[in-house]
């Protein structure tokens, strides 16, 4: 389904299957990046996501698709996986 | 493997007078086809003469906070939908495939969004191909038209009786490296070389890359090693919000450790479902990705993704 929209869609391509524990890897590798930029992902009851800053300040977010709205948002910057310094970071 | 239940959808595009129509013509009367019902947004000069022909008004409702590529067609979700009914009350015969033929300058990603984000029609219906065609003599004409090159599954270069297509073919090939790519004329193709397209397995290596008004260029990546699928998610996601708007197309077969490949495609940003295919297509099992894009950088995108990719593993 659409990065940007997969609200829309029952369940996000990137999510599909995998069940609990599936979840729980995907959360702990997206904080992995998170935490390049000040950010922090929980599941919550195994059906959405809070997203946190270091100020406090926080969003739910459905899926990957709208977590990278919302964290580009909450960054106020875009989050490139490309970018040098977070690939170093994470290899 | 794709949805047997659902109704395939054969999306043409390209440019005004590119051919599109009379390819459809063509096609209608090949034996191979069946049933098929045809939406169209324009009545132009070449007439399809078919007893399920529908016409539409391009109608985009951009979605709030979508960009350009995941709004809906509502104009096609209506069409598709009543298609469905009348069908299923008898009113028009069991059709067994729907080509859309859109407009000269549609961007096809809202209408491959429709067909895959639409509750109903993604129900009913799976996206077979998207086949672009390209005029021989007029070649690309602005952004529109690569945008539709880059979608497609398969690209006929039309009217090669006027003008000799062999470069045009090449450079096409080298823009969309996924695409099956021929000259045709008179929309004389065989309907199996541009149907199921969609699931066609991308090249393992990119041609040498090709430049389309100085920015736009194919870049492929191929990886010994099998990957996370759950990194890749995360990874591509992140890309698709990041760079959505460079990015036209991303095309893969990866290995993530099963015994056949995943097939992923995406046109702009909406992806189709995954595709677990049971055997890879020989006997490379290495993971081969092909990015269409601006400024794209196959060096970059490598490094990124195994980094990625590293922690998972770590």
């Amino acid at each position: 389904m659409c990065a940007l929209c997969g609200a829309l869609a029952s369940e996000h391509w990137a999510e599909a299957g995998g069940g609990r524990r599936a979840r729980v890897f995907r959360v702990r590798l997206v904080n992995r990046v998170l935490g390049q930029f000040g950010l922090r992902l929980d599941d919550w009851g195994g059906r959405i996501y809070l997203l946190r800053d270091l100020k406090g300040r926080s969003a739910v977010v459905s899926d990957l698709g709208s977590l990278w709205v919302e964290a580009e948002r909450l960054a106020g910057r875009p989050l490139d996986p490309l970018d040098p310094e977070l690939v170093r970071a994470l290899a | 493997m794709p949805d047997a239940s659902k109704l395939p959808v054969v999306v043409v595009t390209g440019f005004l007078g590119s051919g599109k129509t009379t390819l459809i013509s063509r096609l209608l009367e090949h034996p191979a086809l069946g049933e098929t019902a045809v939406i169209v947004n324009e009545l132009g000069e070449v007439g399809i003469d078919h007893h399920l022909l529908r016409r539409v008004d391009e109608r985009t409702v951009l979605l709030k906070n979508g960009c350009v590529c995941c709004s809906l067609r509502g104009d096609l979700a209506e069409e598709l939908r009543e298609l469905l009914s009348r069908r299923e009350r008898g009113e028009i015969p069991r059709f067994e495939r729907v080509v859309v033929e859109t407009t000269g300058v549609a961007d096809p990603g809202p209408v491959a969004y429709t067909l895959l984000a639409e509750p109903v029609v993604r129900h009913h219906y799976r996206l077979e191909s998207v086949v672009a065609t390209v005029d021989a003599v007029l070649g690309l004409r602005g952004p529109e038209s690569v945008r539709q090159v880059a979608a497609a599954d398969a690209v006929v270069v039309t009217k090669p009786d006027l003008a000799e297509p062999g470069p045009l073919v090449e450079a096409l090939g080298r823009l969309n490296p996924a695409a099956d790519v021929a000259a045709a004329s008179f929309g004389a193709v065989e309907p199996a070389r541009l149907f199921a397209g969609s699931e066609r397995e991308p090249p393992l290596v990119a041609p040498s890359p090709a430049h389309v008004g100085e920015e736009i260029r194919a870049v492929s990546v191929v990886l010994d090693e099998p990957l996370d699928w759950t990194a890749f998610g995360i990874w591509l996601t992140m890309l698709l919000q990041a760079r959505g708007q460079d990015v036209l197309r991303v095309k893969g077969l990866l290995d993530v450790g099963g015994d056949g490949p995943v097939l992923l495609n995406a046109v702009q940003h909406v992806v189709h479902p995954p595709v677990h295919l049971d055997a890879w297509p020989d006997g490379d099992r290495r993971s081969r990705l092909v990015f269409i894009g601006r400024g794209l950088d196959a060096s970059a995108i490598e490094t990124s993704l195994r980094a990625f990719d590293a922690a998972s593993r770590g």
